[in-house]
């Protein structure tokens, strides 16, 4: 059968073209791959080559036509013993595509941008498991939030070879926040990794290692390091699952402090618990208490999706009952109400709580009640958590640290907002860091970060006293 | 055309650098029949499904971006001969090559390439992003470079294992100026990982040429700061691949470290579909095609050798066409993915 040839698209965008040149002529043969012909868009030239072999039979349409829309037939190859008297007259605009497929016509078109008139199905709601019981009598052990964080991966390390942890001055320096104390000493240095200062590349090498299964802890030094790996993180371990189509994803941890520390500055501290939480793919952890940080990390450990656990160098010091318990393993995604109340809802997280709790100890002098909830997870949000609390108290702030503009305080209040208007008796208030690089002086940093009058002022405005 | 003996392309280095003197680089496998007949029939494949690849982005059937092998077919398929189970393959967004080299089915690629849900990512991948766990493909990838890092991870993953699997990690001439390339270097060389890193200098880095964008454009000198050995390679000679391949993947498995081999070859395509190629000389293209095309090289030497008649060419040409319209027919027909598709494989 005589093989149409078509006027071919460019780019996904371009509809027509000018035939400028015909480099074969009637009655040349032709084999794959030569150029049959130029044409023309208003970006650029480019030549037609020819997929199929044969004899060119005739020439559709002449050089130089202007405006010959893709997919036209512009000329009909002979194959061996056909001739050109044989030629059905071709309809081009009935035969369109026929040539590459005689199936074509049962083919289906690709979907056209805008046509979208199939609904948008809508996003899973997964259900999340509540906390543990912790068994009435249980030990409860103080606990620096620094040792639960590494007495959670010793104890991962323990259960399951495929784990490992890498980072810069893990293992010989037992971390540079001293989180992996002890690990080389107990895992050896297979399992306790020292990186070179190669934020990028180790991602990466974390990333590859996931993609086959392990299950790496990839440290950074701090979370600010981690923009140079951001590539890794966000393109190839968030989207990995996906693009694979379920085949493959990355079972790995970015864990490290993130958010201000003391006097360091700008560039080592910024919060990325609302960079991160933007992204589908990734699960975002960020505990306050030690007990939080065990639980939680043993789970980020055992998840086999990427999951970003954003750590604090001010809480590391601090001390919080962990029970002691066999296996303490605490779901991500589920919230924790850290003291009930009935006046006004503080939602909060990681180092934002130590704001959130000196408030409403003051504000209780005042006769506030408060109900606090810590997020602990930024992503999947636990939002059914905040919004019962919200259709107690009508009321709602959020205490973070980060930078106000598309903040997770503003992300709670919009979906809030959505979801609990009717019950919601005062607008909602979020108080961030302030929308300033981190000043280094001491009286300039004070100002930048949120402060516990700002709290109790915001909670004293939702209840309008 | 006159086989030639050692396939050296005219206007480039075709002498190996040795950096050790273990590695003999250069050299020509020796291919017995079985051989360059399987060598003929894969690159052929990778060479008439680019074609139709181009072809259906033409109709419209292939969105978004495309980018063909059609040129270097000689460096996956000669790699690959050296390969066992188990080893792995990653490389960038000019991936087709590499998939159908890897065994991964001419339906699948294909079908992922016009976003339907036989694609071997449900058609929610393209054309830069195909994995198979079954054969060891890691992708496709589209942020150039990034296959490095993560390929450089997965020889981590073998030693950590102790298995003696080697990884290759494919990437191109613009990619070498990556940042993580060489941070990926650096660590591979430390830990002495089994990874191959098979630059594929195809001289142009989208429209700019190797010497407009490299201080040093001999690649297989890129590992020198970190004691890389480095090989450059006749990409256009299936047995020069192959010979390489096969010290490289040797060097690997016996704990050397990472090896590094430039593939100097060439694509007769522009870079993607959209590239008119204004950037190099059509005889520079037509001198390639004519003189060094890697398919014709082998088909030549199969005649020559009498190890095949045309009518033997014939069959083999039939039987990959009729791959390749098959797959092309599947791609075109086989549905879309369902809208709940959506929302599935973001989070296990």
């Amino acid at each position: 059968m005589p093989i149409e040839i078509l006027m071919p698209a460019l780019s996904p965008t371009m509809e027509e073209g000018t035939l400028s040149k015909w480099v074969k002529n009637e009655g040349d043969t032709v084999k794959s791959g030569d150029v049959i012909a130029e044409i023309e868009t208003d970006k650029a030239t480019m030549e037609v080559e020819a997929v199929d072999e044969g004899v060119i039979g005739k020439i559709l349409i002449p050089a130089g036509t202007e405006g010959v829309k893709v997919n036209t037939a512009i000329a009909v190859l002979l194959q061996d013993g056909e001739s050109a008297d044989a030629m059905a007259a071709p309809k081009a605009a009935e035969k369109q595509a026929e040539a590459a497929a005689p199936k074509v016509e049962e083919a289906e078109k690709p979907t056209e941008q805008g046509s979208a008139s199939a609904p948008v199905p809508a996003a899973p709601k997964g259900e999340i498991a509540a906390d543990p019981d912790i068994p009435a009598g249980t030990e409860m052990v103080p606990t620096t939030v620094r040792e639960a964080l590494r007495d959670a991966m010793a104890e991962e390390m323990r259960r399951d070879d495929d784990v490992f942890v890498m980072g810069e001055e893990v293992a010989e320096y037992q971390g540079a926040y001293k989180i992996t104390q002890g690990l080389l000493q107990e895992f050896g240095a297979r399992r306790v990794i020292d990186t070179p200062i190669t934020e990028h590349g180790f991602a990466g090498v974390g990333v590859g290692a996931a993609m086959t299964g392990l299950k790496p802890i990839v440290e950074f030094m701090t979370f600010n390091f981690a923009m140079q790996a951001i590539d890794q993180i966000i393109n190839s371990a968030a989207k990995t699952l996906y693009m694979s189509g379920g085949q493959m994803g990355a079972p790995i941890v970015f864990r490290g402090p993130n958010g201000a520390a003391a006097r360091v500055a700008a560039q080592h501290s910024q919060c990325y618990a609302a960079w991160y939480s933007h992204i589908p793919g990734l699960k975002v952890v960020m505990p306050y208490t030690a007990a939080d940080a065990k639980g939680l990390l043993k789970a980020a450990i055992r998840d086999p999706n990427p999951v970003i656990f954003l750590e604090n160098e001010i809480l590391y010091g601090q001390s919080f009952d962990v029970p002691k318990m066999d296996d303490f393993v605490l779901p991500i995604g589920k919230a924790r109400v850290h003291k009930k109340g009935n006046d006004a809802t503080v939602v909060s997280f990681g180092i934002g709580m130590t704001y959130a709790i000196k408030a409403i100890a003051e504000l209780e002098k005042d006769g506030i009640d408060v109900e606090l909830i810590d997020l602990r997870t930024i992503r999947p949000m636990d939002l059914p958590t905040i919004i019962e609390s919200v259709r107690k108290t009508g009321r709602l702030v959020v205490v973070e640290e980060g930078y106000p503009q598309s903040s997770v305080g503003t992300e709670i209040a919009t979906r809030v907002m959505q979801q609990a208007f009717d019950y919601l008796d005062a607008p909602i208030l979020t108080i961030a860091g302030k929308d300033v690089p981190m000043p280094y002086a001491a009286n300039l940093e004070k100002l930048a970060l949120p402060n516990v009058g700002e709290v109790v002022q915001a909670v004293k405005t939702v209840c309008y006293k | 055309m006159a086989p030639r003996k050692t396939a050296s392309t005219s206007s480039r280095k075709t002498a190996a650098k040795p950096a050790k003197k273990d590695f003999t680089g250069g050299t020509i496998a020796d291919f017995s029949k079985e051989d360059d007949l399987k060598a003929y029939r894969e690159m052929l494949l990778i060479r008439r499904f680019e074609e139709k690849a181009g072809q259906l982005y033409g109709m419209g059937f292939i969105g978004g971006f495309c980018h063909l092998y059609i040129g270097q077919e000689a460096v996956v398929v000669g790699m690959q001969l050296a390969l066992k189970e188990g080893d792995q393959v990653i490389t960038g967004y000019r991936d087709h090559g590499h998939m159908l080299a890897c065994g991964m089915s001419a339906r699948g690629v294909m079908a992922e390439l016009t976003g339907r849900r036989g694609g071997l990512s449900k058609g929610k991948g393209g054309s830069m992003h195909m994995f198979s766990k079954e054969k060891h493909f890691y992708g496709g990838h589209g942020i150039v470079g990034a296959q490095v890092s993560l390929g450089t991870g997965l020889a981590f993953a073998n030693k950590y294992r102790g298995n003696d699997n080697v990884s290759l990690a494919y990437f191109g001439d613009g990619a070498a100026n990556q940042g993580q390339v060489y941070e990926s270097f650096n660590m591979a060389a430390l830990w002495k990982l089994p990874v191959i890193y098979i630059i594929e200098n195809n001289r142009y880095a989208m429209g700019t040429a190797v010497s407009r964008a490299s201080a040093q454009t001999d690649f297989s000198q890129r590992g020198a700061s970190f004691n890389i050995p480095g090989f450059q390679v006749d990409g256009m000679d299936v047995r020069a691949v192959k010979a390489a391949a096969d010290e490289a993947v040797e060097h690997c498995r016996s704990g050397k470290g990472p090896i590094i081999l430039e593939m100097q070859t060439y694509r007769y395509r522009g870079h993607s579909m959209s590239d008119p190629a204004k950037y190099r000389s059509k005889d520079e293209v037509q001198k390639m095609r004519s003189e060094h095309d890697p398919i014709e090289q082998v088909r030549a030497r199969l005649l020559e050798n009498k190890w095949a008649s045309e009518d033997d060419l014939k069959q083999i040409d039939k039987d990959v066409r009729d791959i390749v319209a098959d797959s092309a027919d599947f791609a075109q027909a086989d549905p879309e993915p369902d809208a709940s598709e959506l929302y599935t494989d973001i989070l296990l």
